[in-house]
């Protein structure tokens, strides 16, 4: 049976050409980037080459760019980093209620450690709340730390609003834009933002490298200690063919791809919603990611939905409590005031340059079946 | 997690489904951990010994695979047997009848045999009021 990948916001395939452009330093230029030799400059050069395609991307400098193991690492390493480098001083923290977990653990965490954290809440389309970002900004906020693209709902966040705010109170701005790194633009300089987290395998690069960028002249205690890799701030041998991969995805991102998957979302989009009872979880048109599709059917469960999908050939994700590890529905649909079972009925689909049109039509023909059969099953309806 | 190859089948090809007209007895029970909702409708008869049994049972549910699985199962085990048999299927039998789920969907295997004793106490209920 043919299958249809609907699940490029959990990751993406690789494209062919960052795979060819990486394969080279698996073998022949395996060197370290710290080795004076040959095989280190080898090295070093596609690793600055890398640094710069990346910066350019979000006009930043180079020596802005430090490398990572993914998002997970960056985030986590730009909320504790500078924590621990302006605590006791100041200990606030403020993000809000639809950002990754990632982000939201290492604030609970950060919690038991000392920190006060504000979750901000979001309006039905998972919109932060501007004004109440401006009130929650104290003295003792260190950071202000908003997801930009949202990976259930697809939700654009207003980074240079967001960013004004921030500079006019004099807080540090940092960005999670994993979803939206090469879908939607970013500009540190215009959007005012301090530190941004950027990764590779949501944008057909290769899983397990990532990115930083800190504005320069930011204090930040390093996450890893050791040989002073990375300018002292990142050490441990640096993951060369990532990095190489991590490049080569951003240089071949282009602008095309992202106009064929809007009208792809959008037609996904007008034809769920053809099938009655169902609603649209986030904003429709530009304030949506372009491969970002997520809604609820009334009455039958996400999981379910999802299952037979999956009979079909068609891989999707849900947001249901019933398919994650602990039961507990979402937060994000949580933050826009879904129910639980609203939030339970729900499936992502997330779309990439690779999906074509017809496999937009196989979905939308075999989607209607399944919501008829399961919603006869159900109790509910 | 990843659902036993019976339980698959359970989920996607359900036995009993739907509801009974005038049903004898009806089980309604709703998940608290996870919000998920199973009714299961019973008409009662009687065997050659005059002993009362689940003639027929139907379900509806609102849930996981593993909760349409074991609703369809629940639905399988119980028809044909005496009240005070069926009275007895616990989730292990589901359990051992679906070749397993993983730990963390034991719970709605609980969903289905505490709707099948609601549906048979319903019923006695019922008998008793007349
Ligand atoms: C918004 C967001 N932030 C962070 C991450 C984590 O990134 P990584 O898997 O590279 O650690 C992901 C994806 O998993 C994500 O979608
Ligand atoms: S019934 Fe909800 S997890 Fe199974």
């Amino acid at each position: 049976m043919k299958q249809i990948y609907f699940d490029n916001a959990a990751t993406t395939k690789i494209d062919e050409r960052v795979l060819k452009e990486m394969l080279s330093y698996f073998n022949e230029k395996f060197g370290n980037a710290s080795s004076v030799h040959e095989k280190g400059r080898e090295a070093r050069e596609a690793m600055e080459k890398a640094r710069k395609i990346i910066a350019k991307s979000i006009n930043a400098k180079k020596s802005e760019i430090y490398f990572t193991s993914g998002g997970t690492e960056s985030n986590n390493w730009a909320l504790k980093g500078l924590f621990f480098e302006n605590y006791p001083e100041k200990n606030h923290i403020i993000t809000t209620k639809v950002d990754h977990d990632c982000v939201l653990n290492t604030c609970k965490w950060l919690e038991t450690q000392g920190a006060e954290v504000t979750y901000l809440d979001v309006d039905e389309e998972g919109f932060v709340n501007l004004e109440q970002l401006k009130n929650s900004i104290t003295e003792k906020t260190i950071i202000v730390s908003v997801i930009h693209g949202n990976n259930e709902i697809g939700t654009i966040q207003d980074l240079e609003a967001i960013g004004k705010i921030c500079r006019e109170k004099n807080v540090l701005l940092h960005t999670d834009a994993c979803q939206s790194f090469t879908k939607v633009p970013i500009d540190v300089k215009k959007q005012n933002l301090d530190l941004v987290t950027l990764n590779a395998h949501k944008i057909h690069g290769p899983k397990g490298v990532g990115a930083i960028y800190i504005r320069e002249g930011i204090r930040i205690t390093p996450f890893f200690h050791g040989g002073g890799h990375e300018r002292k701030m990142r050490s441990g041998t640096e993951n060369i063919t990532g990095i190489v991969g991590f490049g080569k995805a951003v240089d071949v991102a282009n602008k095309k791809d992202i106009e064929k998957m809007k009208i792809l979302r959008d037609k996904l989009i007008d034809g769920i919603l053809k099938i009655e009872n169902v609603r649209l979880n986030g904003p429709m048109g530009n304030k949506r990611l372009c491969n970002n599709i997520n809604v609820s059917f009334n009455n039958i469960e996400g999981e379910a939905i999802g299952g037979y999908l999956e009979q079909r050939g068609i891989m999707t994700s849900t947001g249901s409590a019933c398919a994650s590890h602990s039961l507990e529905s979402s937060h994000v649909l949580k933050a826009i005031r879904l129910s639980p079972i609203q939030s339970n009925s729900s499936i992502r689909i997330s779309i990439s340059k690779f999906t074509t049109d017809e496999e937009v039509d196989y979905f939308l023909k075999t989607l209607p079946g399944i919501v008829k059969k399961l919603r006869r099953l159900s109790p509910l309806s | 997690m990843k659902y036993s190859k019976k339980v698959m089948q359970e989920f996607l090809y359900p036995k009993n489904m739907g509801e009974i007209k005038n049903p004898d007895g009806v089980g309604k029970i709703g998940n608290p951990i996870c919000g998920d909702v199973m009714w299961i409708y019973i008409k009662v008869g009687k065997n050659k010994n005059k002993e009362e049994i689940i003639k027929d049972i139907k379900f509806k549910t609102f849930g996981c695979a593993a909760a349409i699985a074991t609703s369809s199962m629940i639905t399988q085990l119980a028809k044909g047997k005496k009240l005070k048999d069926a009275k007895k299927i616990t989730r292990n039998d589901i359990f051992d009848s679906l070749k397993g789920l993983p730990s963390i969907k034991m719970h709605c295997s609980n969903l289905a045999s505490d709707a099948l004793k609601k549906a048979i106490e319903d019923y006695e209920k019922k008998k008793n009021e007349v």
